[in-house]
C-alpha cells in the first residue's frame, strides 16, 4: 500500500472482519434442535413422548445401577446395607465372578491358562481377520489350536504335539503333490497325517510323564463364559470349511456327493438345535460302553458344528448362485481345473458376497451356545440358573447376573458385527 | 419313521446292556470314584459353594455311600442332571447312583427299570400365593394361573387335583425352581406350586417373606429318595443299607462326634453290630466291618445331615415334620440291623 492517502484517510483496514456467527434461526444448536426434533407438530409430539419414555427408563434404572452394593457376602446382607432403598446387589459378581467366567470346577490357581489362551487367540486370529498383517503370522495361527488345547486341558504335551506334527506332515505331502491333482494330493495328505497320528499315539503313551507340566483338567470341569467362548470359536472355525465343502457338494454334478450333501443339509436344518444337543447328551451315551464314551464337550462340538455348517452351507450356496455364469465360464476358458477355478475365481467372490450371512450365523451360533445349559453343562447361563441361584447366599439375585451375562455377550457380538462391516468396506471392489 | 424304529431299538438294546452290566460295586471300586447324579442346583439339597465343592442334603447321601464303599467321602464324581436327563444318565450307566430329590412312583420303579433304595425326605406338593390375593384354600384357585416345573410329578399332581375338584387353571410352564421363583415374583402367575420344602426354601429368600403364604392343602405324597439301576441287587442292597445306617444311627444316638466312643464301649448289641465291632454284617454285603461307621462319620447321622443343610437353623428353615424318627412321631423307620 502506498502512502498517497496517508494524510487524507485516518484509518485503513488491512484485514477483513472475522465472520459473525450466523443468527440463531439459521444455525447453531437451536436450529439443529428445531430441524431435527421439532420440525412439525407431529414430530414435536413424538419427541416429547420419546423423551418422557427415556426419562422413565433412566429414572427406573439409574438409581438401581448407581446405588449398587459391591462388598456384601450374601443377598440378605445386601438388603441390610440398602435398607429399603433401591439398588442392585452386584456383590454376587465380586464373589462369584470366577465361577461365571471359568465354571465352578476349573482349578482356581490355573485360571491364567485359559486367560493366556484368550490373549493368544487375538494374536492368532489377527492375520486371518486383517489381511494387511504380515503373512508370516499365519504360522502362529496354525500352531494356536494345539497350543490352546494344551493350555486349557493340560496333561502331557505329546497329544497336541503329535497332532500338530501329523498336520504338518500331511500338509507337506499335500504341497508336494498338489501340482498333479488337488484331490489326490488331499487324499495322500490325509493318509499321511492319519499315519503320523496313529504312530504318535503309541509314542505318546510310552512317553507319558508321571506328572505333566500342566495339570490335566477334564472337560467336565470346564464352564462359565469360557465354555461359551470355546464352543463358539471351535464350532464357527470348524463349520466354515465344512460349510464351504457342503455348499460346493450340493452344486456338484456327481449324484452321490450331491445326494449326501442335500440330505445332510436338509436333515440338519429341519431339526432344532436343542434336539441335537439332547441326542448328544442322552442318546449317544447308549451307543458307547459306560465310562468309555466320547467326551461330552466333543459330542456337543460335533452337534453344534453339524448344525451351523448346514446353515453356513446354504448361505454360501446363495453366494455361489449370485455369481454370474460368466465367471464360471471365464474360469473354464482359462483352462483351470475344478479345484483351481473354485479356489482362485469362484470362492473369493462368493465368500465376499456371503460375509453378512456368515457373520449373522456366527453371531447366532455364539448365542446359541447357551443352550448347552439345558443338558447340564455349566456355561455362563447354566452357572447362573444352577449353582449360583441355588446357593443359599444368592438365591433371588436375577437382574445383576443376567445383566452381567448379556454385557459379556454384547461385547463379543458387537465386536464381530463391527469387524464384518469393516471387512465389507475393505473388500468393496465393485463400482457402485 | 424308520429312523425312530432304529433309535427305539437301540435304546432298548442299550437299556438291556446297562441292566445286564451288573456288578456296579466292582466298577466303582475299579474306578476309585462313585459317579453320583445330583441336581444342577437346589438350595439346601445340592449346590456347589463358592469354592466349587458340592454340599447339601442329597450330596451328603452320596458322600456316605462313597465313604462306605471306597473309604473316602470325597471320592465322588458329582454329575449334575436336570429333570429331563436324570433317568437316561442312570439307565445308560453314566452314573451309579442318583440322589436328586426324585419322587418314588410306581412307574419309575417298574416301567423305567429303577430301584428306589428308600426315602430320604418325605415331601408333598403345596401352593404359595401372595397374601394380597386373599386366598385361604387351594380350592379357591379356580381359574388361577399356576407356575409349574415341567417334566416333574408336580405337573401331573396339579392336573389331578384340579380335575378332582372340578376347577380350572392355566399352567405357566417353567424349567427350574429359580425361573419359577422369578416368574411368581414378577406376577406372571397367581400361585407357584412345587414341593412344600422347595416352597419354604423359596419363600425364605424373598425380600418380604411375610407377604406370601403357603396354603394348607398338601395335594400329593412326594417320597423323595435315591435310586439305582434295576438288576444289580447287590449294589442296591449296599446303598439301601447305607441310607438305613444313617437313619438308624440317629435313632441309636450315634453321632459323628461320639462314634469312636460308641464303637469302643457299647453294651447295646445293635450299635455294636452296626459299627462292626460285633457280627459280620459288612461281609454279607461285600464290604468290610466298618462300612457303616465310615458312612456315619462322613457327614454325620441323618439328623445331623438334616440340621446342617436344611434344618431350622439354616436359611432354608425346614421343620422335621414327617421326617422325624418314628419314635418322635415321624415316618423314618430303619429296619433292624441284625
Amino acid at each position: 500500500m502506498s502512502d498517497t492517502h496517508a494524510e487524507s484517510i485516518a484509518f485503513v483496514r488491512e484485514s477483513s472482519l472475522p465472520p459473525a456467527a450466523p443468527p440463531d434461526k439459521v444455525g447453531g444448536p437451536l436450529k439443529w434442535v428445531k430441524d431435527n426434533l421439532f420440525p412439525t407438530w407431529a414430530n414435536a409430539l413424538l419427541t416429547v413422548v420419546a423423551l418422557y419414555f427415556l426419562y422413565l427408563l433412566l429414572a427406573g434404572s439409574l438409581p438401581w445401577l448407581l446405588n449398587g452394593v459391591w462388598g456384601a457376602s450374601s443377598l440378605s446382607e445386601c438388603r441390610e446395607v440398602l435398607d429399603g432403598a433401591t439398588g442392585a446387589c452386584f456383590s454376587v459378581l465380586t464373589e462369584r465372578w470366577h465361577q461365571l467366567l471359568f465354571g465352578f470346577k476349573y482349578p482356581s490357581d490355573q485360571y491364567w491358562r485359559p486367560t493366556l489362551a484368550l490373549v493368544l487367540l487375538f494374536l492368532a486370529v489377527a492375520p486371518v481377520l486383517f489381511i494387511d498383517l504380515p503373512r508370516k503370522m499365519l504360522l502362529f495361527t496354525g500352531i494356536y489350536p494345539f497350543l490352546a488345547f494344551w493350555l486349557i486341558w493340560g496333561g502331557p504335551i505329546w497329544g497336541p504335539l503329535f497332532a500338530l506334527v501329523g498336520v504338518v506332515v500331511g500338509y507337506m505331502v499335500y504341497a508336494r503333490l498338489v501340482h498333479n491333482s488337488f484331490a489326490k494330493a488331499l487324499a495322500a495328505g490325509l493318509l499321511a497325517a492319519i499315519a503320523v497320528w496313529y504312530v504318535g499315539g503309541f509314542i505318546g503313551d510310552a512317553l507319558r510323564p508321571a506328572s505333566p507340566l500342566l495339570e490335566a483338567v477334564p472337560s467336565r470341569d470346564l464352564g462359565g463364559f469360557m465354555l461359551n467362548m470355546m464352543l463358539g470359536i471351535t464350532c464357527v472355525s470348524l463349520s466354515l470349511p465344512i460349510g464351504i465343502a457342503l455348499a460346493l457338494g450340493r452344486q456338484s454334478h456327481l449324484p452321490i456327493v450331491k445326494g449326501i450333501c442335500v440330505v445332510f443339509i436338509e436333515f440338519v436344518r429341519g431339526v432344532p438345535l436343542i434336539t441335537l444337543l439332547f441326542v448328544a447328551n442322552v442318546m449317544l451315551a447308549y451307543f458307547f460302553p459306560p465310562g468309555s464314551g466320547v467326551d461330552l464337550f466333543i459330542r456337543v462340538v460335533i452337534m453344534i458344528t453339524m448344525f451351523s455348517s448346514a446353515y453356513i452351507a446354504e448361505v454360501i450356496r446363495g453366494g455361489l448362485a449370485a455369481l454370474p455364469k460368466g465367471q464360471y465360464e471365464a474360469a473354464d476358458s482359462l483352462g483351470l481345473d475344478y479345484a483351481q477355478a473354485m479356489r482362485l475365481i469362484i470362492l473369493p467372490q462368493a465368500l465376499k458376497i456371503s460375509i453378512p450371512g456368515i457373520v449373522n450365523i456366527a453371531v447366532g451360533l455364539f448365542k446359541d451356545t447357551t443352550l448347552v445349559s439345558v443338558i447340564s453343562l455349566f456355561d455362563i447361563i447354566g452357572m447362573i440358573r444352577g449353582p449360583i441361584l441355588a446357593s443359599t447366599d444368592w438365591n433371588g439375585v436375577y437382574w445383576e447376573l443376567f445383566l452381567f451375562a448379556s454385557v459379556l455377550f454384547f461385547i463379543v457380538c458387537y465386536g464381530i458385527s463391527q469387524y464384518s462391516q469393516w471387512l465389507e468396506r475393505r473388500l468393496a471392489t465393485d463400482h457402485r | 419313521m424308520k429312523k425312530t424304529v432304529i433309535f427305539g431299538a437301540l435304546t432298548v438294546a442299550g437299556l438291556a446292556a446297562g441292566a445286564a452290566g451288573a456288578a456296579t460295586l466292582d466298577d466303582v471300586k475299579a474306578r476309585g470314584k462313585l459317579n453320583c447324579g445330583v441336581t444342577t442346583g437346589l438350595a439346601g439339597f445340592a449346590a456347589p459353594n463358592a469354592n466349587g465343592e458340592w454340599e447339601g442334603f442329597d450330596v451328603a447321601v452320596c458322600r456316605a455311600v462313597a465313604a462306605a464303599v471306597l473309604n473316602d467321602k470325597n471320592a465322588v464324581e458329582f454329575v449334575p442332571t436336570t429333570g429331563k436327563t436324570r433317568f437316561t444318565a442312570l439307565a445308560s450307566g453314566e452314573i451309579d447312583f442318583l440322589a436328586r430329590n426324585t419322587t418314588w412312583t410306581f412307574s419309575r420303579d417298574t416301567d423305567l427299570k429303577f430301584d428306589f433304595i428308600g426315602v430320604n425326605y418325605y415331601d408333598g406338593q403345596g401352593f404359595m400365593v401372595p397374601k394380597a390375593l386373599g386366598v385361604s384354600s387351594a380350592k379357591d384357585l379356580d381359574g388361577a394361573t399356576v407356575c409349574i416345573q415341567t417334566g416333574t410329578t408336580t405337573e401331573l399332581n396339579l392336573a389331578d387335583f384340579f380335575r378332582k375338584n372340578n376347577i380350572s387353571y392355566e399352567p405357566v410352564p417353567v424349567e427350574t425352581n429359580a425361573e419359577g421363583q422369578q416368574q411368581y415374583l414378577a406376577g406372571a402367575c397367581d400361585t407357584y406350586t412345587t414341593d412344600a420344602s422347595g416352597l419354604a426354601a423359596t419363600r425364605a429368600t424373598f425380600e418380604n417373606p411375610d407377604e406370601h403364604v403357603l396354603l394348607p392343602e398338601i395335594i400329593s405324597k412326594e417320597p423323595l429318595g435315591p435310586l439305582v439301576r434295576h438288576g444289580d441287587n447287590d449294589w442296591g442292597d449296599i446303598t439301601r443299607w447305607v441310607l438305613n445306617a444313617l437313619i438308624a444311627a440317629e435313632e441309636l444316638g450315634i453321632t459323628s462326634a461320639n462314634i469312636e466312643e460308641m464303637a469302643g464301649n457299647t453294651n447295646n448289641p445293635e450299635v455294636a453290630r452296626l459299627l462292626g465291632t460285633e457280627g459280620t454284617l459288612g461281609e454279607m454285603i461285600g464290604l468290610d466291618a466298618e462300612w457303616a461307621k465310615r458312612a456315619i462319620m462322613a457327614e454325620g447321622n441323618y439328623g445331623e445331615i438334616f440340621a446342617k443343610n436344611i434344618g431350622e437353623e439354616t436359611p432354608i428353615g425346614l421343620a422335621r415334620g414327617l421326617n422325624a424318627q418314628w419314635t418322635d412321631g415321624g415316618l423314618l423307620y430303619a429296619p433292624p440291623f441284625r
